[in-house]
């Protein structure tokens, strides 16, 4: 980045700093609400252990800094039925007095796209004030990584691929569908608990590929990169503005999967199979964690939240705090977060229909 | 060795950063809190972390370290109180303490159970830390070893301990295990996510039944209801006794035990996913099968206190193996401690592969806090016995009620759910018959925690085998019989035939005479009848998810050929033989209160709980059970229910929990607590 890129984007930083800051104030004198003395709640349908457990964490008492009156906001875990159960009893919730939020996840998203019986709770109904991205990285043994010739993963064929997964129906669909367009004989082997656990079995030798979101891949397979017993394949890439998949911001040198589809015979980068890869991708990464407040929230309140993140993301050492626990993602609010929201919840039923079908023809799920 | 030329500055750099004052400050502060909360039964080192999670963020790594450190060390080591002087399990890591402990507090030893259970508590921290230190320069290859199949026969292993716990009739303890593999089945298949003896109606079950509500209904209502019906105080003479020398006396005669519980603990420990729910009960199965004279387990053998404590305590130090090492959770609070530390000072200190490269010191660190957290851990809990031993003079019938109240509150703590209240209900009925007709707790309880991972790495091991065997048949071989297996299938086979040849010794809850043939009959009918609905459930999981089938169905089809065994043993042999073990048999002469009359009240709570939300229910039931039950004049009855209603709100106003809502609450809007 040359310097006067930095100084302008330094400068417009500033401003957005100022000017949220500014609105803030305005906010708190005039229609926003005050939450002076109250405590938030912020419920989590995780397990404390999880990825949404450590984006919350992270944004919890900086939340509190930003928010008019300073309230104390806690994390409430509500674990179960893979997020259903916390989703459904928010959808059951309505608006009091601004003390309630509600994180989601990607799991939260691939069971109400896919038509889950389970699923009671409806994503329009919810009002949304930060959506954060991240992405995914696939990576393989250093062995089976020499058998891709550059970009072409035709060398791959024919090998018997072991990963550990937590479920055809969750965001293992977006991998799985991924390593089948490259013409890769994946077997999933089902029934772990996260992916850390998938990692272990990985460094086992029991699974010969593996796939890790963008923080969880900094922090356990980054070290096996450096020891050599990990070679990255490729990410899942990054949306830009347009909707073109792109590098991803936090992996600048891996190829994505788009590249190595285009560079492998048979893999194709259009069509229904890629459109449904894409549609199932995009409602996963780039929007992939989500804050809502409960149906009904007045639009003084949805504000308040939106400026209260708006003021946590322009905070002059908000890059560097959330660089390692969040990694390069953008973290939206107001209209992008909303876009963001549309395009994770609307996905083609053209799209929808191809999974449903995959599903059921290879993994005989039937939703 | 240049590990070492690394390690041991770090070692000294380590115990440079602890020993300051501050430091030591808040491990005290730590160990206090863990002491509160482990002395509650069934709030464990998850209660506790959680409610330190919220203070992490920011603070300075090594004090946050050090508060967190002092409370998972003294969990294990204040839990014995519960254990021994309650008989209620005080967290899952000492529910074997309770089958020696219990009764020696009942025969007036409680000082020398706590003080032999102390030194050994102590002890095993300490061997914990110390192996602790080893294994972080030696594990990482060797936990890489432990691939599916090892972990699969580790779980074998575990629920071998079933045949030494088996009691008077072998089989009846095997069907017990069975049947508590099958109540462990119970919700959504991890393979292909089938519903066993579940449905989507009625969405509690799907995520199964909890370790907390089914250890507290099978242990811990049997008792309370068992000693409301006696209606005394649980020790009527001087409480704790002397002997607290003779403790530490049992303890030194003993030391080689203990020594080798410790080692247990640290392994079994060191192992993710097996978590400490088991290690106690190996423990004892290895405590009974190594002492020579069997007669007295279960009725005051003070071997008994000292292996499983020693284990408890050993392994938290084993658990923060793989959780430092790999950064995977060996148990449900190294889960949180985990979380913990990523919210620590600037977030730059992540646990796993690159802890030991980059924060070596701060590893150490916490070696040295485990270890110191121990020492303090064990003056405090001496220092404060005198106190806590006085409630068990306190009659009974004052007492349940609070224990109810704690049990409920424990198990509703992640659920915030009334199914979770009527789950415990039902699973303590399960255990007050189980107990009456003298059918093993301990199996039912170990084969319900290792259900689940036998399933899981049980399917993944014959798939992740299938696919080696396409490879080469020598490569499927080397995979599933490697030299670690091997060794643990040897020392299985071994632990079932001694186990099986000794069991018949051990009376694990005391001598209990037969009765008629009608009423043992009818509750294996029971038994058999849930066992052959669950066949036929887990049949009728189609074939595209028969990864979800198989174990159930495994499972079950033992248990009910082993029911049908018992059941034709029932009809030929005569009244006067073991199988009709009842405790109620011909009327219990120490019972002022019949079963049901007894069991009324708490089913009382329950629908109250319903109707009115659980804090109005709370009140109305301490209110009425003080006045009529106790038969206490109405202020004190009045003030005790304050007491309860202040303490509960309180302790759930610090750990940020909700109370389930009842009936009352869907209509009128109320404020907190009362939601």
């Amino acid at each position: 980045m040359n310097p006067k890129t930095y100084l302008r984007r330094a400068a417009l930083g500033l401003v957005t700093a100022v000017s949220a800051t500014l609105a803030m104030v305005a906010m708190a004198s005039s229609q926003g609400i005050d939450l002076k003395g109250k405590t938030v709640e912020w419920i989590i349908p995780f397990s404390e252990t999880g990825g949404s457990a450590k984006w919350a964490n992270f944004y919890a008492p900086l939340l509190s800094e930003a928010l008019p009156g300073s309230p104390t906001v806690v994390v409430k875990f509500m674990p179960g039925a893979g997020s259903t159960k916390g989703a459904n009893w928010f959808q059951n919730q309505s608006y009091k007095d601004g003390t309630l939020i509600f994180g989601s996840s990607g799991s939260t998203q691939f069971p109400y796209l896919l038509g889950d019986p389970r699923v009671r709770y409806e994503y329009s109904d919810w009002n949304v004030v930060l959506a954060s991205g991240t992405g995914g990285v696939a990576y393989l043994p250093p062995d089976l990584a020499g058998m891709m010739n550059g970009l072409d993963a035709s060398g791959l064929k024919g090998t018997d691929f072991i990963y550990g997964s937590q479920g055809a129906t969750r965001l293992d669909l977006v991998p799985l569908l991924a390593w089948e367009m490259l013409g890769l004989d994946v077997e999933p082997v089902f029934g772990i608990k996260g992916r850390g656990d998938g990692r272990l079995m990985f460094e086992r030798g029991e699974a010969n590929i593996d796939y890790q979101t963008s923080s969880s891949y900094l922090k356990g397979v980054t070290p096996l990169v450096e020891a050599g017993t990990a070679v990255p394949m490729m990410s899942w890439g990054a949306l830009d503005a347009s909707g073109n998949i792109v590098r991803d911001p936090t992996f600048p040198d891996m190829p994505t999967f788009k590249e190595v589809c285009d560079a492998t015979p048979g893999c194709e980068t259009s069509g229904e199979q890629w459109d449904a890869w894409k549609a199932f991708f995009v409602a996963g990464f780039p929007a992939q964690k989500m804050v809502f407040l409960p149906a009904g929230a007045p639009e003084d309140a949805i504000a308040t939240y939106s400026d209260a993140f708006e003021a946590v993301k322009a905070r002059a050492d908000f890059a560097e705090i959330s660089m390692g626990r969040l990694g390069v993602y953008p973290q939206m609010t107001g209209a992008e977060a909303a876009g963001a929201l549309a395009s994770a919840t609307q996905v083609p039923e053209s799209a929808k229909a191809f999974v449903v079908k995959w599903l059921l023809d290879r993994y005989g799920v039937s939703l | 060795m240049d590990i070492l030329s690394v390690a041991l500055p770090a070692l000294g750099s380590a115990a440079g950063l602890i020993l300051q004052p501050i430091v030591l400050g808040y491990l005290v502060l730590g160990v206090v809190m863990g002491l509160c909360v482990g002395v509650f039964p069934g709030l464990g080192g998850i209660a506790g972390l959680s409610l330190l999670l919220p203070f992490m963020f920011g603070m300075d790594p090594v004090l946050g370290l050090a508060l967190m450190i002092g409370m998972v060390a003294v969990v294990p080591t204040s839990d014995t109180f519960a254990s021994v002087l309650m008989g209620i399990p005080g967290s899952s890591a000492s529910q074997a303490t309770v089958l020696d402990g219990f009764p020696m507090a009942k025969k007036g030893e409680a000082a020398r159970a706590l003080s032999a259970a102390f030194a050994s508590s102590l002890f095993g921290g300490l061997i914990g830390a110390a192996f602790l230190t080893l294994f972080i320069l030696v594990a990482r290859p060797i936990v890489l070893e432990f691939r599916t199949p090892e972990l699969l026969m580790i779980t074998v292993f575990g629920l071998s301990m079933v045949g030494i716990l088996a009691g008077r009739v072998a089989l009846k303890g095997i069907v017990a295990a069975g049947l508590g593999m099958m109540v462990g089945t119970i919700g959504e298949g991890d393979s292909s996510g089938e519903l066993r003896m579940a449905s989507y109606e009625l969405p509690y079950l799907v995520d199964g039944l909890k370790l907390v509500i089914v250890g507290l209904g099978i242990f811990a209502i049997p008792e309370i209801v068992a000693l409301l019906r006696q209606d005394r105080a649980i020790s009527e003479r001087s409480v704790l006794g002397g002997g607290w020398m003779r403790g530490v006396r049992d303890w030194l005669a003993n030391a080689w035990l203990s020594v080798r519980c410790s080692i247990i603990g640290v392994v079994v420990g060191v192992i993710p996913g097996l978590g400490g729910s088991v290690v106690d009960w190996i423990a004892y199965g290895h405590t009974v099968q190594t002492t020579k004279d069997k007669s007295r387990f279960g009725s005051g053998e003070i071997r008994g206190v000292i292996g499983p404590e020693s284990s408890n305590n050993a392994k938290e130090g084993g658990g923060l193996v793989p959780t430092l090492l790999f950064g995977i959770p060996g148990s449900g609070s190294m889960a949180i401690f985990i979380g913990a530390i990523a919210l620590l000072g600037s977030g730059n200190i992540e646990v796993g592969p690159s802890m030991l490269k980059n924060n070596l010191d701060i590893t150490y660190a916490i070696v040295w806090l485990l270890a110191l957290a121990n020492v303090v851990g064990t003056l405090i809990c001496i220092g404060a016995s005198g106190g806590i031993a006085r409630l068990t003079t306190i009659p009974f019938s004052l007492l349940a009620p609070f224990l109810f109240m704690i049990i409920a509150f424990a198990a509703f703590q992640s659920g915030q759910d009334l199914m979770d209240l009527v789950a415990l209900f039902v699973i303590g009925f399960l255990g007050i018959m189980m107990r009456r007709f003298d059918w093993s707790r301990p199996a039912f309880l170990i084969g319900f925690v290792l259900s689940n991972p036998a399933e899981t790495y049980a399917n993944q091991a014959v798939q992740i085998a299938q696919s080696r065997f396409r490879k080469g048949f020598a490569e499927g071989i080397d995979y599933i019989f490697s030299p670690i297996v091997i060794v643990l299938i040897i020392i299985t086979l071994i632990s079932i035939v001694v186990g099986l040849r000794q069991a018949k010794m051990i009376m694990a809850e005391g001598a209990v005479k037969s009765g008629k043939k009608k009423a043992p009959m009818i509750f294996l009918l029971a038994v058999l009848a849930y066992l052959l609905i669950s066949f036929v459930d887990a049949s009728l999981i189609p074939d595209y998810a028969a990864a979800d089938r198989v174990f159930p169905r495994f499972v079950s089809g033992v248990a009910i050929v082993g029911a049908l065994i018992l059941l034709v043993q029932m009809i030929v042999r005569p009244e006067s033989h073991a199988l009709f073990a009842d405790r109620d048999a011909g009327g219990n002469r120490e019972d002022v209160h019949g079963l049901w009359s007894t069991l009324a009240w708490f089913a009382g709570l329950l629908v109250l709980t319903a109707l009115l939300g659980f804090i109005l229910a709370l009140a109305l039931f301490l209110f009425a059970f003080i006045h009529y039950r106790a038969g206490r004049p109405v202020v004190f009855a009045a003030a005790y229910t304050g007491a309860g209603i202040v303490f509960m709100c309180f302790m759930a106003w610090l750990l940020n929990r909700d109370f389930p809502p009842g009936l009352l609450q869907s209509f009128a809007d109320l404020p907190w607590p009362l939601t």
